[in-house]
């Protein structure tokens, strides 16, 4: 394992604990292990991809860091604290197919639902939490669709729904599992906008992703996995021949995927 | 024909319930109102979670439930029946789920297995010790909505008469369903539309998932005892199944639900009147008969929108769904 860590980022993070650190962390289902001894110290204010083939443990890996599957060992902080007592400046935005699209509810009512961490018990969003779900709806260009019944959005509209749900959130942290999966090219090009825009805002995104070749570019810093860490660093250090190859093993269609995205970058 | 069917009488089927006989038809109807209130509101919890073949589970396992606390109690006061209900109607959602998450097979079938060995287990209690209780499935599941008005002494608050009192316990028990919903709407919400989010947000899925349970249990138990085991399962189903055929807002699914209970429930009550049969069943034909109403005629998702409208994708295509997992029954 060569994890290739970066001395810039690390030093903007002096003021604060880290947004994510985890250690030794295994994750198993049904006795077989998909994490191994993750070791990962997350700096602040980056745009971090995830990539890494079909069971590498990708989506394994941010639900564990969220505390959503037990662990067989090791520990999580966020900012330097256990996971639960930040669990409101951690924000999440999980596979689209993982819900119920025919749901009984309204654009707005999903979006609201990432406010509901702010309310107390019994008490209903106010007209200030409502503003900033609009707000945030704006933001992804869905505004005009706020009382639509869920049912009736695209692929790429859903995923802006949930975009602008972890907005509401109001995070610093963000884990996003494939937010670009199935959406049409105006989608992902407002997704690519609006997490440059979160993380000018110094906000911390950790980002699933399953295409090589725009990993390249929409990344600062990338985590190869394959159920251990391959490499964790800035994307121009570990985006090489090398590392993708020993991320992704001897898959031949991987590896000239690897070989063009690489090409493509001399 | 007509020695099947018989004739009409107005006055008997439709005026009387209202008039001379509302002193007994009065109570029945509310009691089949609350019942269906009650058991539609969580039943609407069950389709969101693609569970509503549980409370047809829990209806079968609590036999050994009361067949337990009968032995330990020694007494068949509702009480005690009550709570040996509640406590394996609670032990069957455990098992399901533990069935479920702790091995490969799926949810539908982990029910199957556990309500059906715990109904096992109850007939082979009551066979054991038959001859030491006086405790047959049939005199503790199979109530009759019919004799609510026959079940004295009436409760009073003063000079008011408040009814029945297994009426008075169901009212008590749908007020705090319709109360819980209220206070737990966010809560409830989140879990079951993306579990996921609701952890992240800081609200125990799992908690609210036993909550509901819990809340199921003592629907079905405090109405099955009272109303007989069809009337719980059917109205579990049928007011949220209608109601979601006609808004796609989950505020008016529940509006709708309870519109639905009232109007199965006295429509029941005249069917059973003119055919002079039972009147639980009378109200879940006519609850069904509701739901093929609002099937056909919905003006978002009704078949004959969706006949005059082919080219449209129809949003509601998936909603008919929900009650797929019946099928398994």
């Amino acid at each position: 394992m060569s994890t290739v860590e970066s001395s810039t980022s690390t030093k903007s993070a002096a003021s604060e604990p880290a947004p994510l650190e985890i250690h030794d962390l295994t994750v198993s289902y049904h006795n077989k292990p998909v994490l191994w001894g993750i070791d990962l110290v997350v700096p602040r204010g980056k745009l971090i991809g995830i990539i890494g083939p079909n069971g590498a443990g990708k989506s394994t890996l941010i639900k564990a860091a969220m505390g959503l599957l037990p662990l067989n060992s090791g520990w999580v902080k966020a900012f330097g604290e256990p996971l639960k007592q930040n669990l409101t400046r951690i924000g999440y935005v999980p596979q689209r197919e993982s819900v119920d699209w025919d749901f009984p509810v309204s654009v707005m009512d999903v979006v609201l639902m990432g406010r509901y961490g702010r309310l107390g018990l019994i008490k209903r969003p106010t007209k200030q939490d409502r503003d900033i779900a609009r707000e945030c709806l704006d933001k992804v260009k869905m505004l005009p669709y706020a009382n639509r019944q869920i049912s009736n959005l695209s692929g790429g509209q859903q995923q802006r729904v949930f975009l602008a749900r972890a907005l509401a959130q109001e995070s610093d942290l963000y884990f996003m599992d494939e937010p670009f999966a199935g959406v049409d090219a105006a989608t992902e090009a407002a997704i690519v906008t609006l997490l440059q825009e979160l993380k000018s805002k110094g906000k911390t995104l950790m980002v699933v992703h399953h295409d090589l070749p725009s990993a390249r570019e929409y990344f600062d810093m990338l985590l190869l996995l394959n159920m251990r860490v391959v490499a964790f660093g800035p994307t121009e250090q570990v985006f090489n021949a090398e590392l993708l190859q020993k991320t992704y093993g001897g898959r031949l269609t991987i590896l000239s995927e690897v070989a063009e995205a690489v090409r493509q970058k001399s | 024909m007509n020695t099947f069917i018989p004739p009409f009488d107005f006055h008997r089927v439709i005026v009387s319930p209202w008039t001379a006989d509302l002193a007994s038809y009065g109570w029945i109807m509310l009691m089949g109102f609350f019942v269906a209130t009650a058991c539609g509101l969580v039943g609407n919890y069950l389709m969101l979670r693609r569970m509503a073949l549980v409370g047809d589970a829990i209806s079968h396992s609590v036999l050994p439930g009361l067949v337990i606390a009968y032995l330990l109690a020694g007494t068949r006061h509702s009480t005690v029946m009550f709570l040996g209900a509640l406590v394996a109607g609670v032990l069957t959602t455990v098992l399901i789920e533990v069935i479920h998450k702790k091995s490969r097979v799926k949810q539908d079938a982990a029910i199957g297995i556990t309500f059906s060995s715990l109904f096992a287990i109850g007939v082979i209690l009551v066979s054991q010790f038959a001859s030491k209780i006086d405790l047959d499935q049939e005199c503790v599941l199979y109530g009759e909505i019919g004799s609510i008005p026959l079940d004295m002494p009436y409760v009073q608050l003063g000079s008011l008469v408040l009814g029945p009192p297994t009426l008075v316990r169901m009212a008590v028990v749908a007020l705090i369903v319709a109360a819980l919903i209220l206070i737990f709407y966010k809560e409830l919400l989140v879990s079951s539309f993306d579990p996921g989010l609701a952890f992240a947000l800081g609200i125990n899925a799992t908690f609210v998932h036993y909550s509901l349970m819990s809340m199921l249990s003592v629907v079905v138990v405090s109405a099955f005892e009272s109303v007989g085991a069809i009337l719980v399962i059917a109205m579990l189903i049928l007011p949220g199944a209608t109601a979601s055929l006609l808004s796609r807002r989950l505020p008016v699914i529940f509006l709708f639900t309870v519109v639905h209970a009232a109007l199965s429930s006295v429509m029941g009550v005249h069917f059973a009147l003119w055919l002079d049969c039972s009147i639980a069943g009378a109200m879940v034909v006519m609850g069904t008969a509701l739901f093929v109403l609002a099937w056909i005629f919905s003006p978002t998702q009704g078949l004959l929108r969706r006949w005059f409208s082919r080219t449209q994708v129809e949003p509601g295509e998936t909603a008919l769904q929900h009650g797929e997992q019946r099928a398994v029954s």
